[in-house]
């Protein structure tokens, strides 16, 4: 049995991972904002055989509470094994143009307080010499684009952010998974229309379950999204200004 | 490489979205906007928003019964509430489907009371087309398992419903096809197993005559369905292959479940003709031995096709239709002949039929099953099929017989109203309940109803 705790736990993508941990038998700690929704995961994760399930609710913006829910995790469980990190919000890219606000928001949710939240975590872990630390990014990091640069910016940080805490933690048998989702089709992305590069949450869960059980460094999920993603980086400027791609 | 998203009031309690929706057979399309609330709390507001909407689960009924131009797709809501491995109690949210129950139930000895060929139906669903399956005879609908169901109506309230409180309500929502409210949550009564596997035994009759004698004389089994040959002609006129079936004792519970292999685009529907179809048949007859007895799991016992994800995009863009009606008992063998003389003339019928006895109906008002004998079978789309079917309606309802209204995607009104007697009376629940402009379909459209 390991010890989860699933931050974000409400997002289609966390849920369908604490859904394999539950049939394997994981005791989960789920941490979200929508106390109701929150509360109904933890009663199915249990049927869908969770040893135990938590459930705390907060906004994870309030980051001077971070150190609270991680106590309350460890008191909770006796102790936590393997942290995701999966909470955010997709930019509204048009309104954060037009508003500081916005954008430092979007930056606050998205980039921040994951970095708040691995401060804690690392120094933890490091103590104990052990532990799994995964955190949800996005291709969107890997180069600015036109259509999403507030988003992509705050995942560019925190790609950026696990791979120099990598480095730290690896003499003391930590390990830091930075998953560079592609395109998936959950409710924060209802309203785009999908082709043939948008995968499933249950599939795309799978796959993050099985990068973390290898503990593996930086993995693009689906795979096929690594090659994509070289082609865009390596476009020089002078043509990608132009916005062929968005 | 996509365009920001837009963001507005709703999206928070649900994900919405435009797109063309249609049933299992791919006919009729509809253009929709389907929303998905997040959260149980959330149909209410998705319904304020909207004038007139239909529940819509997996898409799996084959016609146009979860076809409207706003739906409320439950894939969100697929939670579970509680399961109590003593009883096997279970209660869940309407979205869940029968093969994630199955993934959790089975390992502790409990299965599905009731199910139909495939596993890829939401509860919700099951409920609202009150399905039946293999052990109809014995056993009844999906609904006369259920303990209890929580289900939204149209005037905004949450209430409960079950045979013993608002029956008239429980009556109406078990095979009403989602009318009459959105169903939100479920509680049914499982069965105890003590394996994941099944003992079939197979035989062969050479006739339809043949066919219902062995149905007749195998009523005591817990399981059975007949595949039968739509395409032979005369004295082999309905030559079928009975699939008996018993819970086996051994083999333990483990459940073997894999993804299915799927089938990704629409394949040249002049693949399926009468010459292959008639191939497929000769072919499958031929194999079957007679008086075999063998062990099998469950799921490729009760959901063969489960195997094969999309097999609906075989028929070719045009889509299919699935015909599915039920016979009265008394002359129900000289009937079936007739129905399945027009079938085999019309060399349209497919390489998939089923032929199976029905035991006694419910008293769920729109409910399908009569006592009697069953057959469907799928129609490759095409103006010559319209024309077939609705003359194979008239002859059901000459008959005395109905059409499976989760299959339906053609009938008239006349037909309906003729077929299904007791529509008044559920026209008369809705209007109690305030579904009435609240809840449609385009099939409640087509069959005229309010």
């Amino acid at each position: 049995m390991t010890k989860i705790l699933v931050i974000g736990a409400t997002s289609a993508i966390a849920e369908h991972c604490a859904r394999i941990w539950a049939a394997r038998g994981d005791a989960l700690y789920l941490v979200a904002r929508n106390e109701e929704r929150l509360k109904t995961i933890a009663a199915d994760l249990k049927v869908r055989g969770a040893e135990e399930t938590h459930s705390h609710c907060m906004d994870l913006n309030d980051m001077d509470d971070h150190a609270a829910m991680l106590d309350a995790a460890e008191a909770a469980m006796g102790g936590v094994d393997t942290v995701l990190i999966a909470h955010g919000t997709l930019s509204n890219q048009k309104a954060c143009e037009q508003s500081v606000e916005e954008t430092l928001a979007e930056i606050n949710t998205n980039a921040l307080s994951t970095i708040s939240l691995l401060t804690h975590i690392a120094n933890r872990f490091e103590a104990k010499q052990a532990g799994t630390i995964a955190v949800i990014s996005s291709v969107a990091g890997d180069r600015g684009r036109a259509s999403n640069y507030v988003y992509g910016s705050a995942k560019a940080m925190v790609t950026a952010f696990t791979s120099g805490l990598r480095q730290r933690l690896h003499k003391s048998n930590v390990a830091v998974v930075t998953i560079k989702l592609g395109f998936v089709d959950t409710p924060m992305t209802a309203s785009f229309k999908k082709g043939l590069l948008w995968a499933k949450p249950a599939v795309v869960a799978a796959k993050i379950v099985r990068a973390i059980d290898a503990r593996k460094d930086e993995v693009y999920v689906p795979a096929f999204w690594w090659a994509v993603m070289a082609v865009i980086s390596n476009i020089p400027n002078f043509i990608f200004k132009i916005g062929i791609i968005r | 490489m996509t365009a920001a998203p837009q963001t507005n009031a709703v999206q928070t309690i649900a994900a919405q979205t435009t797109t063309t929706i249609s049933g299992w057979g791919g006919y009729p399309t509809q253009e929709a906007q389907v929303i998905t609330p997040l959260s149980l709390s959330a149909y209410k507001a998705s319904l304020q928003h909207h004038p007139s909407v239909i529940a819509r689960g997996m898409g799996r009924s084959y016609g146009d019964s979860a076809n409207a131009a706003t739906v409320l797709q439950t894939a969100y809501c697929d939670h579970f509430i509680a399961f109590d491995a003593a009883t096997g109690v279970l209660t869940v949210e309407a979205g869940v489907t029968l093969r994630d129950i199955l993934k959790i139930t089975v390992t502790h000895g409990w299965f599905l009371p009731v199910t139909p060929g495939t596993s890829f139906v939401t509860v919700g669903g099951a409920i609202a087309s009150d399905v039946h399956g293999k052990n109809h005879h014995v056993a009844g609908t999906f609904g006369q398992r259920v303990l209890s169901i929580n289900m939204l109506l149209g005037t905004g309230e949450v209430v409960t419903t079950s045979p013993t409180q608002l029956p008239d309500l429980f009556q109406a929502t078990c095979g009403g096809m989602g009318l009459t409210g959105v169903i939100l949550t479920a509680t049914i009564q499982l069965i105890p197993i003590k394996s994941a596997y099944i003992t079939q035994k197979t035989i062969k009759a050479g006739s339809i005559e043949e066919a219902c004698e062995a149905f007749e004389a195998n009523s005591s089994s817990a399981y059975s369905v007949a595949w039968i040959d739509c395409l032979s002609t005369g004295k082999h006129l309905g030559r079928s292959v009975l699939m008996l079936g018993e819970h086996s004792d051994n083999g333990g519970l483990g459940l073997k479940i894999k993804d299915p292999i799927s089938i990704p685009i629409h394949t040249p529907a002049a693949l399926l003709n009468s010459m292959t179809m008639r191939a497929f048949n000769g072919a499958y007859w031929a194999k079957a031995s007679n008086n075999k007895t063998q062990t099998v799991p469950l799921l490729p016992y009760f959901y063969p096709l489960d195997a094969i994800g999309g097999w609906n995009k075989l028929y070719g863009k045009a889509g299919f239709v699935q015909y599915q009606c039920v016979l009265p008992k008394a002359d129900g063998v000289a009937n079936m002949r007739k129905i399945l003389t027009q079938i085999a003339q019309s060399g349209a019928g497919s390489f998939l039929a089923v032929l199976k006895q029905f035991g006694p109906a419910n008293q769920n008002l729109l409910s399908f099953p009569i006592e009697g004998y069953t057959l469907a079978l799928d129609f490759k789309m095409s103006p010559y099929v319209i024309d077939l079917l609705l003359r194979l309606d008239d002859m059901v309802a000459d008959m005395s017989g109905r059409v499976y209204l989760t299959k339906d995607a053609l009938m008239r009104e006349v037909s309906f109203k003729t077929t299904y007697p007791k529509w008044q009376e559920f026209e008369a629940v809705r209007q109690k309940y305030g579904a009435i402009g609240k809840f449609a379909s385009a099939q409640s459209k087509r069959l005229g109803l309010a």
